[in-house]
């Protein structure tokens, strides 16, 4: 079929013709709107990157020293005739859905997004739209996520019970997101909160934005005693690294969707697996499709053959693209993360 | 059975064995005896027969769900577990039924008896009532196996720390064809069942695969040589007049070998063989894929009888008059075995043939003659061993023949179970033949799914999803361009495949990244390998 689609998929990215833009694109292109932070949505080497004022240092602090501008939620501005805005995603801090309208039509791309407030990242906010761009990471009915303060509750006995037998807890999660999220839920009453180099670093330049409790980064200097009964965070390619030596005796635990099945618990083979994700869950998913008004679907990542084939079952006009984006990975795979996010 | 639920969660919990045993022992400690009795059915794969079949579960599973089955069947293949998928798939609730674990499990047994429509009822009623775990566990006991990470050594490491019975003589007691319905906890664990004791097999004694070299053995005189025989491990029990055969897996098999039970009966009684269940016609031993057409046969008919006929071979000598001789040594076990068969002259109870050499040189060049003697390799057998219990090392070793191998090019790929849920790790693989228009054409021959280092599989496997081409369901058809060295035990030609052969217990050796597809081997090259 062919039609004047607002928003194409080409080799480089999601492209609007009429306004010679590109959204996220995993090739370098002249233009960028890049929705958040992550390494699979902002890459190297575009001209010119915009992008919501909270990604800024993030972006800088990734990929040095860019040409960005920033704009605000809900700011609408024009790139040849064409109407853009962004919209808040949910996801990660600054992580931003697209708003793009023209000759009446309404197309938006939400990047990663999950609706479920955590606390730390804006709000997702649904947008009504004609056609919507979807991930589905975790587009299957067997993800059901449990409220996050669960979740944080679990994570904090498991701290507590650690620290009890003299055990120190090492928690694996993304440098970019979930690291903040669960330091903001941690209870600094339990012990003292340490982090790895680059979740200490990522969170430094995060903290301006964020109130994160305080957290201390692991050194050689610091004696090994000092560390017992405390917490460190660290990213999940940390796991098995000679540097966790310093931490005998420890308990590990990941934070991940995927820590939904026995399988990828057991694969990933820490001791602990928390059921905790930045993207929607199934119902998630198809709340926020109903709520936009989309009649029309088109699925990036995730299981997409699965989720496209039942949206067209409940009506929607529903497709598939290819594109360079990851979600969340399943991090027993971590060991191919050559780049890091 | 909300403790059991919580015992499996725990147990999930952690990667470490010592906390499993722990939780395990714990569990034991405060449960009554008759969850007891049937935890230690379950952990030593006693369930109660399946009471409803899985395509029914399923369909129920979606419609509680409300999603159509098609999209159940995929969640399903993704997640790789039935139990699991409904667990997850089926609405939360956070009741407990207030069942005890043992309730639950006899309200199964009674289960499989009922109307479709009972079954559905009850199956409905208890998944709405149960939360995650008790959900999982519950739909585990109705769908097959229950692997959850602790073995019948450590169960009975655990069960040794709460009932103060060593775990040498607890394994003993476990052992054999007890029923949780037939039996109660006191009496499994410390009673003495006449009537159980009667079938009781011993627990096998299994040998390592030989790690060093022969010289780190010692002398060879403390040593005795036998072949490693290709077929079932086995024991056969003669006491109170009647004739039973286990399996290694524990399984009562008397029934599928009635040649055998009739050899049994000419036994004196109170003898127990340990031995070799082997097809043998013709005075020759035969393939292990012939006994494939025997193994779970409830019943045999004259033709199997006549095309696959069986003996028992037999190595070792456990009890004799009555009388429980594994403390005895291995050679002098082995001189009343070897009378013992001489005098009965019964052509269904061979005798596993001893060597004693002067030499290591002349044990590896018996080994060098395995594959023309029809066995896999050598064993090794201390001669002043005891029969010992379960995978001990030291005393008795194997010493396989080298595998025959070929390199085949991976085409399918199917995502993995259990701990490789998601990845695809399951391959099937081919080799090149050319067909009768004169075309090369790959042939699939085998599947394997082991061999490769965890970031292998994770390579392998973003190249399968990067090169598929077609999707089935959890398999995909991928590009051929990967090579892998196959190690297989035996090649044997068969009409059930289209290839014309079977290959039997093959393996992934190596990822032959150094290899372009063309350079893989034919066919013809391995049925080449089949012995004439």
């Amino acid at each position: 079929m062919l039609r004047n689609d607002l928003l194409i998929f080409d080799s480089k990215g999601i492209f609007c013709p009429p306004a010679q833009v590109y959204l996220d694109p995993w090739k370098p292109v002249k233009r960028a709107i890049i929705t958040h932070g992550h390494s699979d949505h902002a890459r190297f080497g575009h001209q010119y990157y915009l992008t919501h004022h909270s990604n800024i240092p993030i972006l800088r602090h990734r990929l040095g020293n860019i040409r960005v501008q920033g704009v605000d939620w809900g700011q609408t501005f024009l790139i040849n005739g064409v109407s853009f805005s962004l919209q808040p995603a949910g996801h990660i801090v600054g992580s931003s859905q697209v708003r793009v309208e023209y000759g009446g039509e309404v197309w938006v791309f939400t990047g990663d997004y999950k609706n479920e407030p955590d606390g730390v990242a804006e709000p997702y906010r649904p947008i009504k739209c004609d056609t919507m761009i979807t991930e589905c990471t975790f587009g299957i009915p067997a993800f059901k996520w449990k409220p996050q303060h669960q979740v944080f509750d679990e994570i904090n006995s498991w701290w507590q019970g650690n620290r009890e037998e003299g055990r120190t807890s090492v928690l694996f999660g993304y440098t970019l997101g979930k690291a903040q999220r669960i330091l903001k839920y941690l209870d600094p009453s339990i012990g003292t909160i340490y982090t790895h180099g680059a979740v200490e670093n990522m969170t430094e330049v995060l903290r301006p934005q964020l109130e994160l409790p305080t957290t201390v980064l692991v050194t050689k200097d610091i004696p090994k005693k000092e560390l017992a009964g405390n917490l460190v965070i660290a990213p999940p390619s940390a796991h098995g690294s000679s540097w966790m030596r310093k931490f005998v005796p420890y308990e590990t635990a990941t934070c991940s969707g995927w820590m939904a099945f026995r399988g990828a618990r057991a694969r990933r083979a820490t001791d602990r697996g928390f059921v905790l994700s930045d993207h929607c869950d199934w119902s998630g998913l198809l709340d926020s499709i109903r709520s936009s008004g989309a009649e029309r679907v088109i699925c990036t990542h995730g299981y997409t053959d699965i989720f496209s084939r039942y949206l067209r079952e409940i009506g929607y006009e529903a497709s598939v693209e290819n594109t360079g984006y990851e979600g969340e990975k399943d991090e027993s795979e971590s060991q191919l993360q050559t780049n890091g996010g | 059975m909300k403790a059991f639920a919580d015992l499996v969660e725990m147990l999930d919990s952690t990667n470490k064995t010592s906390q499993k045993v722990a939780a395990l022992a714990d569990y034991f400690a405060q449960a009554e005896d008759r969850d007891r009795l049937w935890t230690i059915a379950i952990l030593s794969g006693r369930r109660p027969p399946r009471p409803i079949n899985t395509t029914l579960l399923r369909e129920y599973a979606a419609e509680l769900a409300d999603i159509p089955l098609w999209l159940f069947e995929e969640s399903y293949h993704i997640v790789g577990d039935l139990a699991e998928s409904i667990a997850l798939i089926v609405p939360t609730n956070r009741d407990d039924s207030g069942k005890e674990l043992w309730e639950v499990l006899g309200e199964i047994v009674l289960l499989k008896a009922k109307t479709e429509g009972e079954k559905k009822a009850y199956v409905v009623d208890m998944w709405s009532r149960l939360d995650y775990y008790s959900r999982f566990v519950f739909t585990k006991f109705l769908t097959g196996s229950f692997r959850i990470g602790i073995s019948q050594k450590l169960m009975t490491r655990a069960l040794s720390q709460v009932s103060g019975i060593g775990e040498d003589e607890l394994a003993y007691r476990l052992t054999g064809g007890w029923d949780p319905l037939g039996t109660t906890y006191r009496e499994l664990v410390f009673g003495q069942n006449e009537q159980a004791q009667v079938s009781k097999p011993y627990p096998f004694y299994l040998a390592y695969a030989l790690e060093g070299g022969l010289e780190e053995l010692g002398p060879v005189s403390d040593w005795a040589i036998e072949h490693k025989w290709d077929g079932i491990r086995g024991q056969l029990i003669h006491r109170k007049e009647e004739v039973f055969l286990w399996s290694r897996g524990e399984e009562l098999v008397t029934g599928s070998y009635p040649e055998l039970s009739e050899a049994g009966s000419h036994l004196p009684d109170g003898t127990v063989l340990d031995g070799e269940i082997l097809p043998f016609k013709n005075g020759q031993i035969g393939l292990f894929n012939d006994l494939q057409t025997r193994i779970g046969r409830k019943t045999v008919g004259k033709a199997i009888l006549a095309k696959v006929p069986v003996v028992f071979r037999a190595y070792d000598l456990l009890e004799f008059g009555g009388e429980d001789i594994r403390n005895r040594s291995y050679l002098e076990r082995r001189q009343l075995l070897e009378s013992l068969l001489a005098e009965l002259g019964h052509p269904s109870l061979q005798l596993s043939t001893r060597f004693e050499f002067g030499s290591w040189e002349e044990v590896a060049e018996e080994r060098e003659l395995s594959r023309e003697k029809r066995s896999e390799g050598l064993m090794l057998k201390r001669t002043a061993a005891p029969y010992r219990l379960g995978r001990k090392k030291g005393d008795w070793w194997k010493w396989k023949t080298s595998p025959l191998t070929i390199d085949a090019v991976l085409t399918y790929a199917m995502r993995g179970h259990g701990r490789r849920t998601n990845l695809f790790t399951d391959y099937t693989f081919a080799l090149w033949h050319t067909n009768e228009q004169g075309e090369k054409e790959l042939v699939t021959v085998a599947k394997a799914y082991s061999g490769l280092t965890d970031s292998e599989f994770a390579k392998v496997d973003q190249i399968v999803k990067r090169t598929t081409r077609e999707r089935f369901g959890p398999v995909r058809s991928v590009e051929p361009t990967l090579v892998f060295e196959l190690a297989f035990e035996g090649v044997a030609f068969s009409k059930r495949h289209k290839s014309g052969v079977a290959v039997r217990f093959p393996r992934i050796l190596r990822w032959r990244q150094d290899k372009k597809i063309e350079e893989a081997n034919s066919l013809e090259d391995l049925k080449s390998l089949i012995p004439g």
